[in-house]
């Protein structure tokens, strides 16, 4: 990788001058590329900067005189940020589907050119404004502690919820997963999980009675099981689990049904560069770069196969049925029937 | 140059403009009736989805509740990827989707959607609207539903349908080439046939023009007859005039020759006698010249007439050699016929007689006392020939044609009298029966005539 620069690292946007005009919440920032790049292609994303830096780097050393800035961000302030302040990003990533399809849904993308579209899985794309680059199974996560020597892993929900109701005292306070009312991805998954399995209402029972814990992002309930202070983190994303940093820790895919979420990407309407945008973006959906996205941290490419290999995988639908998602009033039934279910007296 | 319009091409034009528009509306009618039938359809499951919504909204302790449906939404976007736009407003204000989705123009009524398109968001989205009531806190509220839709997998499809049609519109319109050619060409054919049947025409032929034509051409036929008769009248008028001059001048000019003939008697001055000799040399001239000006105009009338019928053409030839015969003999001359007994033709007695009557008067007019003029007629081919050759002074280096016209005599006539209407007299009577007139030189001096008719 001659001739590629890396530039400081991790940075807090807050401090960023750059960044003090933005309007929505920046977590991170990176510039990837030489120090006085011709062009600059800016990626507004979801995704740890970690996963995807070896595709970037693996972009720019092609493209020699470009520049890429990462910014990164929840999934709520991006779409906020194309949706309401318009920002200028010439690329988002985002593992919220929902919030991708109603950016789409609402006239903020560009069309895609065909030959990016063509031959992408219809399940993996939505019109020619969304495709998606990464697919990630939510897996169910269990610490070393968390069974008796000789107890068989919970290879489904009903053994899960089995588990959990026979041996009150053992998990009690040490179930963790999303909060759906803080947390996007978290709702995304939970709504997906009652739509698909009427267990799902159980487990949530369950979970209430045990004192679950709720977590903002993957991340935090990995370490948390990581570390012992979780016993089962449900509804993990694949990938942070997956990854080598992760030891003590049993990943379950579980088999009446395993969600997988599309990391997807649009070029937003505002992109100043949108046909480098779509490059780079041809670049992530090839064959080299698929690879490379495969090494960065665990995330699997999009892959038609993986389903028919895997019958318990399930991709989340990518159409506007999602939009029910993010309906105020639809969320906020779900969410007093997922209080109700957690909060029992 | 500016190009003689043409039936035929002004013909296939119109029926081809016609195809290609024909094609066109079909396409179009096509590609309406589609989108209508596809627009029906979608609207029925769109409205289907807006009244699902609005009978699952119910009020509950703390306000309304909306079940949104994800596999509805799924549903509506399934056919053509479209994009989904919804709205629920609960007395007057919004409480769910799309605050800036259009308000249908006309409220619905109860649970019967109104659909109507409106643009939003940069495309043309087609809505249904849903209207009911509530009791909200023991109170009635309207509540309205919009859910809206794009329609461009719609649209591709009609888009597409339309595009076969107008295939399949073009698909005609290449068959409809060769039909309109053939069919401008069957048009037409009777137009072809009338001109060839009128062209086919002899030059003396004045009938009127009888061939069978369509009811259209009657009009052009009739005028053409009309037109025909007319010249007929001019022509025969013509005709009449001159051959009432001719007799109306033979008869003095008898007179006269008979009072000089008689004068020549009476008188024994030499001078005086020489004189009137002169005279009834004239006076003879004059009256063969009239009476070649009758034959003439008897030929062109008979012509008209084209009233043929078959006759001997052997007999015809002995009986005109043996009325010249005395002519011959005051010259010493010998006709020597070659004729077979009998040799049936084709023609008009009055003609044949007229022409032979010339070829031989002038045979022995233009030969010198004392020599052969032989006749002979033969079958050769399908025609009759009758062949008149003499050893007179020949046609003296001027082409045989010129001698044919009227009023035209050879550079040798020397000091004989002639009107130069003879030869045009044989050959107008040949050509009017269909046969052929030919004058040449004879081997060794002298001149043959051949005059030929069609055998019968």
């Amino acid at each position: 990788m001659r001739g590629i620069l890396f530039a400081t690292g991790l940075i807090c946007g807050l401090i960023f001058s750059a960044a003090e005009t933005l309007a929505f919440e920046v977590e991170a920032t990176q510039v990837f590329g030489p120090a006085d790049p011709q062009r600059v292609l800016s990626v507004l994303s979801t995704t740890d900067i970690a996963v995807l830096a070896p595709v970037i780097t693996g972009y720019l050393a092609r493209n020699p005189g470009l520049g890429l800035t990462y910014v990164m961000a929840t999934s709520q302030q991006v779409h906020r940020a194309i949706a309401e302040d318009a920002a200028a990003f010439d690329l988002v990533i985002s593992s919220a589907m929902d919030l991708q399809v109603k950016l789409a849904n609402d006239g903020f993308a560009l069309p895609l050119p065909e030959d990016l579209i063509a031959g992408h899985p219809s399940w993996a794309r939505w019109r020619n404004l969304l495709v998606s680059v990464a697919q990630e199974p939510v897996v169910l996560i269990l610490s070393d502690q968390a069974l008796l020597p000789g107890e068989p892993v919970p290879r489904t929900r009903r053994e899960l919820i089995a588990l959990l109701r026979d041996n009150p005292d053992r998990f009690r306070g040490r179930v963790g997963t999303y909060d759906p009312a803080v947390s996007g991805v978290g709702y995304l998954f939970a709504a997906q999980d009652a739509r698909l399995s009427d267990t799902f209402w159980r487990l949530a029972e369950v979970m209430g009675r045990l004192d679950a814990q709720l977590f903002c992002c993957s991340v935090d309930m990995i370490e948390a099981v990581s570390e012992g202070r979780l016993l089962v983190g449900y509804n993990v994303l694949g990938i942070y689990a997956g990854s080598a940093d992760v030891d003590r820790v049993t990943v379950v895919e579980l088999e009446d049904f395993t969600l997988t979420l599309l990391r997807t990407a649009l070029v937003p309407q505002t992109a100043a560069a949108p046909g480098a945008a779509t490059d780079f973006l041809r670049y992530m959906l090839s064959a080299d770069g698929q690879a490379l996205i495969a090494s960065g941290d665990g995330l699997v490419t999009v892959e038609g196969a993986a389903f028919d290999r895997n019958p318990h995988l399930r991709p989340i639908r990518l159409d506007p049925g999602l939009l029910a998602n993010l309906d105020p009033m639809s969320r906020s039934r779900f969410l007093a029937e997922w209080r109700a279910a957690m909060e029992q007296p | 140059m500016l190009r003689a319009p043409s039936l035929r091409r002004r013909l296939v034009v119109q029926l081809l403009v016609l195809a290609a528009v024909l094609a066109l509306v079909l396409s179009l009618a096509v590609q309406v009736g589609a989108g209508r039938a596809s627009q029906a359809t979608l609207d029925a499951v769109l409205g289907a989805a807006a009244q699902g919504m609005a009978e699952e909204m119910r009020a509950e302790e703390g306000g309304v509740v909306i079940d949104m449906q994800p596999a509805t939404l799924s549903m509506l976007a399934a056919m053509g990827e479209e994009r989904i736009f919804y709205r629920v407003d609960i007395g007057g204000l919004t409480v769910t989707g799309y605050g800036d989705l259009p308000l249908p123009g006309r409220l619905p009524t109860a649970l019967t959607p109104v659909f109507y398109t409106v643009p939003f968001r940069e495309a043309q989205i087609r809505v249904a609207a849903v209207a009911r009531s509530l009791r909200v806190d023991g109170r009635a509220a309207p509540a309205l539903v919009l859910l809206g839709q794009t329609r461009e997998g719609q649209e591709a499809i009609a888009a597409r349908l339309g595009l076969q049609a107008a295939a399949l519109g073009l698909a005609v319109f290449l068959a409809a080439i060769p039909l309109a050619l053939l069919v401008a060409r069957s048009l037409t054919r009777p137009i072809d046939l009338l001109a060839e049947a009128v062209g086919r025409r002899g030059p003396r032929d004045l009938r009127p023009v009888r061939h069978p034509a369509p009811r259209e051409l009657q009009p052009f036929v009739t005028a053409l007859n009309s037109f025909i008769g007319r010249l007929r009248g001019t022509l025969s008028q013509t005709e009449t005039f001159i051959a009432e001059a001719a007799h109306h001048i033979r008869t003095p000019l008898a007179v006269m020759r008979n009072e000089a003939e008689l004068a020549l008697r009476q008188s024994s001055e030499e001078d005086t006698r020489a004189r009137l000799r002169g005279l009834i040399r004239s006076a003879d001239d004059a009256a063969r010249s009239a009476g070649q000006l009758l034959d003439h105009a008897t030929v062109l009338y008979r012509a008209d007439q084209a009233d043929w019928a078959k006759l001997d053409l052997a007999a015809m030839t002995r009986a005109v050699a043996a009325r010249l015969a005395p002519a011959a003999g005051m010259k010493d001359m010998d006709l020597v016929l070659t004729i077979p007994a009998v040799l049936t033709c084709e023609g008009d007695a009055v003609l044949i007689e007229a022409a032979l009557r010339n070829i031989l008067d002038n045979a022995i007019k233009y030969s010198p006392p004392d020599s052969v003029v032989e006749v002979s007629a033969l079958a050769e081919g399908p025609m009759a020939v009758v062949t008149v050759a003499d050893r007179g002074r020949g046609l003296g280096g001027t082409e045989p044609d010129r001698l044919l016209r009227r009023f035209r005599r050879g550079d040798n006539v020397g000091d004989v009298m002639g009107s130069g209407l003879g030869l045009t007299i044989v050959e107008e009577a040949a050509g009017a029966m269909g046969g052929t007139f030919r004058l040449r030189a004879r081997q060794g001096g002298g001149a043959c005539a051949e005059f030929c008719l069609p055998l019968a």
